[in-house]
């Protein structure tokens, strides 16, 4: 009754299963493979279904990175990380380019992914057609047709609606031009990060009992209109308090005291590898190190 | 340590954990598990149902490390079940060799072998008893000796282990349907999705194992005003159920099983009226029998558990009781308060994401206005 916990957490035969669906959803990109979702010590919408992936997969061999909201550091991240540490003994990072494994939960790391790299996604609801049918038996139908006109005219009623797609984070992707796909709550930013990926992406969904995958070097495209092309969140004129960086999902902060609105790359490891690299370069010009 | 915006840094995180130990920890007194084990069995039973993990000395731990709280406690032991691999499964049981300590039926006054009352807070008052506040071990001791000896001496032939079902008589009366035994393997739900249309099997599942305040209220609602008529407690009885499994050196089919213990469970059969048209627009009422099953004894929760089986087979589209997506997937305690409690996880990046577009929305539609 006292006993030790396994390797990874899971007895083998948990493993094994999950890693078959983890397999199925590689062969059908896009498509959301039934798994029997196990109970985590961590609470169902914590991040469950990414670390059932993780877990299933990680080896001895293994560094790990874990970000949630663009940081290492935060506490859900932490908490991963230390779970998954006590139970595999395995080396975790914070630069994204020593990882193997990288969990993450709303980011796509903005140092490009490696193909010897996975990057497993936590979800909150894998169904991208949720809005428009609330029921499951129906959703697995409109799939099975390809049936999408729900997500579109989704997308045409808030242009109709609000002059533009109002979808916040988890705006739908067609994958591999047959399955419509909920990329997990990324923002609209990362949607075109997932295109061509030359890392596995896999996707979990604890809760909701589904794994969903999209291949190295497969389609992705965000749903959109010719004449109402999808927008990512525009960062433009924008730039890091920090490190000067560009071009990057910035968190919006406000300081305290003045009120004054500044902006901050929200990947803490590429922030951090930036402001290191600048100050080596100083240090090189000043003649130090 | 402060917790800034989404950075919690692992040394607040390692304070906060401390903290929650001082919590349990500050008045100085240590709960010995072997305390709650003697004297929380309302807890332990619930906490085992939903967890579906029948260990009283498993769940008394949970409950002592989660401070008495059932959601947390059901939560560790799920996540510790997730790591049990499972061996064996049970052979098929007959409810009707369970030893009964409990058994009534708000149906039938003379129920064959008769109502049996066994322990209950339904013939108690509630009120306050305060000499509880100063009960001492030997006086307990003592009270317990005496009414052992008082058992021993009454006399019954009573044989509990072999007690009539009362859906049994209504069977012979022809009033219920005599649906053939369905002894199909059941699904694993822990092992498999759940795809809808379910089976029945999966559902029962499901109902037993979810939270006991959502399983009564959703069972409240069917009653009160969306689903069932008014159902009619056929039997409920609590005991110990006898469980055996294949021999498992044994081919398969052999007869030879091993008894490998006892669980206590309750038991509910309840009666619902329901209208059958027969043959030119005829109309007959006919019972309908809801079941509900769940570890230690739960009454309230199994009665419940027994009125939504019945909602579930009904499938009656206008009432959300009997909708099985709305009922199954959102009566799971450690699935709800999951997805609940992740709200208190920051949000900055969806929420960034939101801002973007819903001030893209003010600056479309102030665009169209100036159109116009």
């Amino acid at each position: 009754m006292k006993i030790n916990y396994n390797f990874a957490f899971f007895d083998e035969g948990s493993k094994r299963e999950i890693r078959r669906a983890s397999l199925k959803a590689v062969a059908i990109p896009g498509y959301q493979v039934p798994f029997a979702s196990r109970e985590m010590p961590i609470a169902r919408g914590w991040g469950t279904g990414g670390l059932q992936l993780t877990l299933s997969l990680i080896g001895k061999n293994d560094t790990l990175k874990v970000i949630d909201q663009g940081s290492d550091e935060s506490v859900n991240a932490v908490n991963i990380k230390k779970l998954i540490e006590k139970t595999t003994g395995v080396s975790v990072t914070d630069e994204t380019d020593n990882a193997s494994i990288i969990q993450s939960r709303h980011r796509i790391p903005e140092v490009p992914l490696r193909d010897n790299q996975i990057l497993v996604l936590q979800v909150p609801i894998p169904e991208p057609l949720r809005a428009v049918e609330p029921s499951e038996y129906e959703t697995k139908k409109l799939h099975a047709e390809n049936e999408y006109s729900g997500a579109y005219l989704m997308l045409f009623e808030q242009i109709i609606k609000y002059g533009n797609m109002s979808t916040g984070a988890d705006h739908p992707v067609s994958v591999h031009d047959r399955y419509v796909m909920a990329p997990s709550p990324i923002p609209r930013f990362d949607n075109p990060k997932m295109n061509y990926s030359k890392a596995l992406i896999l996707l979990g969904a604890g809760r909701e009992k589904k794994i969903y995958a999209v291949p190295p070097y497969t389609k992705v495209q965000s749903l959109d209109f010719d004449d109402f092309p999808f927008e990512a969140e525009s960062f433009e004129d924008k730039k890091c308090r920090l490190c000067g960086a560009t071009g990057v999902f910035m968190d919006e902060l406000a300081d305290g005291k003045t009120g004054e609105v500044y902006y901050q790359c929200n990947d803490s490891s590429y922030c951090l590898s930036r402001l290191n690299n600048i100050a080596g370069h100083e240090a090189v010009k000043n003649g130090g190190i | 340590m402060g917790y800034v915006a989404v950075k919690g840094g692992t040394a607040a995180i390692n304070e906060s954990i401390k903290r929650l130990k001082y919590e349990r920890l500050k008045k100085k007194e240590i709960l010995d598990v072997k305390d709650i084990d003697g004297g929380m069995r309302g807890l332990i039973d619930q906490v085992m149902s939903e967890s579906s993990l029948y260990s009283e000395e498993l769940a008394s731990t949970a409950i002592k490390q989660s401070e008495g709280n059932p959601e947390e406690a059901v939560f560790l032991l799920r996540a510790y079940r997730s790591t049990l691999p499972r061996k064996h499964y049970t052979r098929i049981t007959s409810s009707g060799e369970m030893f009964v300590e409990r058994r009534i039926s708000a149906s039938f006054k003379d129920i064959p072998g008769g109502q049996i009352l066994g322990a209950s807070y339904d013939y108690t008052h509630r009120l306050m008893d305060f000499d509880l506040i100063d009960e001492k071990r030997s006086d307990a001791v003592t009270w317990v000796e005496e009414f052992e000896n008082e058992i021993i001496k009454t006399n019954d032939d009573t044989d509990l282990k072999n007690l009539p079902k009362v859906v049994d008589y209504l069977r012979k009366e022809g009033l219920i349907k005599n649906h053939p035994l369905n002894d199909e393997e059941p699904k694993d739900i822990t092992k498999e999705n759940l795809e809808f249309p379910t089976k029945r099997s999966e559902r029962l599942q499901i109902l037993t194992r979810g939270q006991t305040g959502a399983v009564t209220s959703l069972g409240y609602a069917a009653l009160r005003a969306y689903g069932a008529l008014h159902p009619t407690v056929g039997e409920l009885r609590i005991g110990n159920l006898p469980l055996c499994i294949e021999n498992p050196f044994d081919s398969e089919g052999s007869e030879d099983e091993y008894y490998i213990g006892d669980i206590k469970i309750t038991e509910v059969e309840c009666f619902m009226p329901t209208t059958v048209e027969k043959k030119r627009g005829q109309k007959e009422i006919e019972f309908e029998v809801g079941y509900g099953i769940c570890y230690g004894q739960n009454e309230t929760k199994a009665i419940a558990m027994s009125i939504l089986d019945q909602c579930l087979e009904d499938k009656d589209k206008r009432y959300p009781t009997q909708d099985e997506e709305f009922v199954l997937l959102h009566i799971d305690c450690v699935e709800s308060t999951g997805f609940i409690s992740h709200l208190k996880l920051p949000h900055y990046v969806t929420f960034q994401s939101k801002l973007d577009s819903v001030r893209k929305t003010r600056k479309g539609g102030k665009e169209d206005e100036d159109k116009l």
